[in-house]
């Protein structure tokens, strides 16, 4: 069975977002996070649900609250949220992806670039 | 905050619309009132604001019996009906003569809606299109700051940007002690504005739940195949439109999906 669509809850949507300009470098460690209400304005989602999104990612120790002035990027933010992202590598894309190659039969000489950065990873960690 | 106990109404020489209805809903929620035509909506607005008679049965919302229109009442509650006159006078001259009435009314809020919605304060409010009657009444109602505000279809006759508009200003604008209620047939147009979903039918409330709690509970996704293991599912052109039980992710919501499920027999809890 293939799955077309199933996007995340909207919370987690605007979470992963948030994880994402911390791992581009658009929030650094220790930068200030948009408020709740600023948030909401600019997207037109209910504060409660920004909220949570909040909650989430205060609970994953990618934020923390400080009390009365707003969330903070942490020190570790940009490690946790590639360790989070690692895990749902392994669980969730790499089996799509596997199935895929299955499916189509996809043969060494066509995943060359998967390949070659592979090796640029392996190069790099050295 | 909004607290009805076994509510019964019914139009006069008609059947009854609602029998034994009971609701009880805190502060801070901006919700979505669905049900299908005729199921009672905007009546169930109009009972709620203070504007019909309930047969049986009490209404109250922030202590205050709305049917006895109290000023204390009536200064909290902000009613946008679906359709509406206006009078002939210009935008500014109206809310000179009505802010008044709303203790909490914010005059430097309000500018900035009107601004956000390109609507121009000299215009005569009966002379403008009924998407910007629309518009003003919707900026009013925000600006009053009321604990309760109800929106009856607030989107219809809305143009395409100021849809996104509206999400954000409501999303904004509120603060905890407030509750929304916006009932509509819309719900793309809302969807990821409220936070909770009641649906009316057959004259009560057969649904009453928290967006978060769905989108935790059920997986709304479209596939190729139908899985076993499903709830609800409507042909789509990929495939299939599927309601399954959650399988440890969260889900974004498909109020139309969800809507005609239940109205299928669907039960979700």
């Amino acid at each position: 069975m293939m799955e077309f669509k199933n996007n995340k809850g909207i919370f987690q949507q605007i979470a992963d977002n948030i994880c994402e300009r911390i791992l581009s470098g658009d929030y650094a460690p220790g930068d200030k996070v948009q408020s709740v209400r600023q948030l909401a304005t600019q997207l037109g989602v209910n504060q409660n649900t920004i909220m949570r999104t909040f909650l989430e990612l205060q609970h994953s120790n990618i934020v923390e609250n400080r009390r009365g002035i707003g969330y903070f990027v942490t020190e570790n933010a940009p490690d946790t949220i590639r360790e989070f992202r690692k895990e749902e590598f392994t669980k969730e894309i790499l089996p799509t992806f596997i199935q895929q190659v299955k499916l189509l039969r996809i043969t060494k000489t066509e995943l060359e670039p998967l390949f070659n950065q592979l090796k640029e990873n392996e190069d790099e960690n050295k | 905050m909004i607290t009805i106990n076994n509510l019964s109404f019914a139009y006069k020489k008609q059947a009854p619309l609602f029998k034994d209805l009971s609701l009880e809903e805190g502060a801070g929620q901006i919700i979505g009132l669905l049900g299908k035509n005729g199921a009672g909506k905007t009546t169930l607005l109009q009972l709620i604001s203070g504007l019909l008679t309930p047969n049986a049965g009490e209404i109250t919302v922030n202590g205050q019996i709305p049917i006895k229109r109290s000023p204390e009442f009536l200064e909290q509650i902000y009613f946008v009906p679906e359709e509406f006159i206006m009078p002939t006078v210009k935008i500014f001259k109206f809310v000179e003569a009505h802010a008044g009435f709303y203790p909490r009314f914010d005059r430097t809020l309000f500018n900035d809606l009107i601004k956000q919605f390109e609507l121009d304060q000299n215009k005569v409010l009966s002379k403008m299109s009924h998407g910007q009657k629309k518009k003003f009444r919707i900026a009013f109602a925000l600006s009053t700051k009321c604990q309760v505000i109800i929106l009856d279809e607030p989107t219809n006759g809305l143009d395409i940007p100021s849809k996104a508009i509206f999400r954000q200003m409501v999303a904004g604008a509120l603060e905890d002690d407030q509750t929304v209620l916006i009932s509509t047939h819309q719900v793309k147009d809302v969807e990821t504005l409220i936070d909770k979903i009641l649906l009316v039918d057959n004259g009560r409330i057969i649904f009453n739940n928290t967006i978060i709690d769905l989108s935790e509970k059920y997986d709304f996704k479209i596939v190729s195949h139908l899985p076993e293991q499903v709830l609800y599912s409507e042909l789509n052109p990929m495939g299939y439109k599927v309601v399954t039980a959650a399988n440890g992710n969260t889900s974004e919501v498909d109020i139309e999906l969800l809507f005609n499920a239940i109205n299928d027999g669907v039960k979700f809890n």
